[in-house]
């Protein structure tokens, strides 16, 4: 497989991304650190090579499109817009240095409000229409799903955003619920902080950023959660059960209804996933052979937060999925500083498409 | 060709090498002026000192250009990505004992274990608008924790010394650095967290799996090891 091979199947896609309305953007491959890192968080930097520059500080080789493509189109964009791009990206491997650190992605994003479902389906047509010939094997999921079982969950908000906060961090997630469910015992440091008449009198002078109000703040917290029951079992075993479903969409939608009955909340969620199965279909997609598995995407996509989907080789297990995408609602909003931005994307690595076909012989 | 053993340049940790060495029969000395950094060895034939800053040994044993090396486990961890599989630790040699730890003001009260200080993280970025920093130079090591620990908002601030300092001086809120009695952290009132901490370290001999080694070579190294009863 030769880089030339991979860039012209990239350009196929994006002639045909262009064919279906989508305007070429081209991007820079030094992005600021600062916004990367505030978006990802540290973590990125164990996945993206961070270089130097004496005026302009820390910059990254980009470690993907999205960013750049969402700040282009709120700098000059006017909605709704299509979009495609194809280039290199560069990711550190330290974990697999067998993967490759640098390859070529087309993508194709929508900004578009109108009708979310509608956006979602046409991505994810387009993906398994250009992808086809490869017999791949697509999966689906919905991180708003589980998203909206956690707002209803009957706890205090305090609770709900802080297991809101950790659903890409699936460890943290149920470390969260064991404690919220009364499950784990308290642990002895916050038993005695609790019993303290006076917290603060033994602490010694205060230094650096974070103020005595911001501790008093948290010891208040730490009082009202500590008097806060515990989340029952019924309500641990709904979101357990709703993270283990994994069916096709059919059935899928109808185990959501099912729980809907105990959760209500769940309603507009399932409504979405239902309308999106719709426009799907109206696309020409088979959804009664579409999987759906509800923690899809749970572990390597933040940001993702509504619609997620990937195709992958089940010959090749070793690769990494060969297209991913989904919506990143969350995203745009951080990157506009609170201004929402309904997008929905994904990306296609040609250089794994040409492995696969190499196999063929 | 000699077999190469790379020791640190300089301080206790040389001291304390030549010391364990000693014992087991390998005297280890240092030669030419003091600020010369060159090395002899007696009591096994063909084995050549060379002295080294402890920080360079990881990469110099990765390399392959020493066979064997005493430095740090963190040094060696933090460095080495995939460190197991260009390194095997032969022995630890009972010194240079140190913990890797994260530690925040004493002043925290409410914060103790990591579920604490990811809590702590999310109100300080809320409040603040910005990240909680964690002052280290060992990043590898406690970006891997906090992620395995399932810790939010933060980000490393790098510091490569006095890294006890950066939070009264408001360049970070908390810190990750090597303690071993805990004292400095508690002159700059700093308390660890009561977690197990993110590495224990001490000095080892390390052996390095890439050095190329000849028929002598190999019977030099085999002879020095059970020499010093390994």
């Amino acid at each position: 497989m030769s880089r030339a091979e991979a860039r012209d199947l990239a350009a196929r896609f994006c002639a045909a991304f262009e064919t279906a309305g989508a305007v070429p953007v081209d991007c820079d491959i030094l992005q600021s650190a600062e916004t990367l890192l505030d978006l990802y968080g540290e973590d990125i930097r164990s996945r993206a090579y961070v270089t130097q520059d004496p005026a302009l500080g820390e910059r990254m080789l980009r470690p993907d499109f999205t960013v750049p493509v969402v700040e282009a189109h709120m700098r000059d964009g006017a909605e709704p817009a299509r979009y495609t791009y194809a280039g290199e990206v560069f990711r550190r491997q330290e974990d697999d240095p067998e993967r490759a650190p640098e390859y070529i992605q087309a993508g194709y994003e929508i900004f578009d409000g109108r009708d979310a479902e509608d956006a979602d389906a046409a991505v994810f047509a387009r993906f398994a229409e250009l992808l086809a010939e490869w017999e791949l094997t697509p999966a689906t999921g919905d991180i708003g799903i589980l998203s909206a079982a956690i707002r209803g969950l009957e706890t205090s908000e305090r609770r709900r955003s802080a297991l809101l906060r950790h659903i890409w961090r699936p460890r943290r997630f149920r470390a969260l619920l064991d404690r919220y469910a009364g499950r784990t015992p308290v642990p002895a440091t916050r038993t005695a902080l609790l019993e303290a008449a006076n917290p603060m009198a033994a602490a010694g002078p205060m230094i650096g950023r974070r103020t005595e109000a911001e501790i008093s703040d948290r010891l208040v917290a730490l009082r009202e959660d500590a008097a806060e029951p515990p989340l029952s079992d019924g309500q641990v075993d709904l979101i357990e059960t709703l993270l283990k479903v994994s069916e096709t969409c059919p059935y899928a939608l109808q185990h959501l209804r099912d729980m809907e009955v105990d959760l209500p909340a769940l309603r507009p969620a399932v409504d979405r996933f239902a309308r999106r199965c719709d426009r799907l279909a109206a696309q020409g997609v088979n959804v009664d052979t579409l999987d759906f598995e509800a923690s899809y995407g749970r572990t390597s996509m933040e940001y993702y937060d509504g619609f997620v989907f990937g195709f992958s080789a089940v010959r090749r297990p070793d690769l990494p999925p060969v297209a991913t995408g989904g919506r990143y609602d969350a995203l745009t909003e951080r990157l506009g500083q609170g201004r929402t931005l309904p997008a929905v994307g994904g990306v296609i690595r040609p250089d794994l498409l040409l492995a696969l076909t190499e196999d063929r012989g | 060709m000699t077999v190469k053993l790379g020791v640190p340049s300089k301080g206790r940790l040389m001291e304390k090498t030549f010391d364990w060495f000693a014992e087991r029969g390998v005297t280890l000395t240092r030669t030419g002026s003091e600020r010369e950094y060159a090395g002899a060895v007696e009591g096994v034939e063909g084995v050549e000192l060379v002295l080294l800053s402890a920080s360079e040994i990881p990469r110099e044993l990765a390399r392959g250009r020493i066979h064997l090396g005493v430095t740090g486990t963190d040094l060696v961890r933090e460095t080495l990505v995939q460190w197991d599989q260009k390194v095997e630790p032969l022995a630890e040699l009972g010194f240079g004992h140190a913990d890797l730890v994260l530690a925040v003001p004493a002043a925290w009260v409410d914060v103790d274990t990591l579920d604490d200080l990811d809590a702590a993280a999310a109100a300080f970025r809320a409040a603040h608008g910005m990240r909680l920093r964690i002052a280290t130079k060992y990043h590898r090591l406690v970006r891997d924790y906090l992620r395995d620990g399932g810790v939010a908002d933060y980000r490393l601030v790098d510091s490569q010394g006095a890294t006890e300092g950066t939070v009264k001086n408001l360049t970070a809120e908390a810190i990750a650095d090597i303690t071993s009695t805990g004292e400095t952290l508690r002159a700059n009132h700093l308390k660890v967290l009561d977690e197990e901490p993110i590495l224990r370290s001490q000095a080892t001999l390390f052996r390095s799996r890439s050095a190329v080694q000849d028929e002598r070579q190999r019977a030099t190294l085999a002879g020095l090891l059970e020499r010093i009863g390994l």
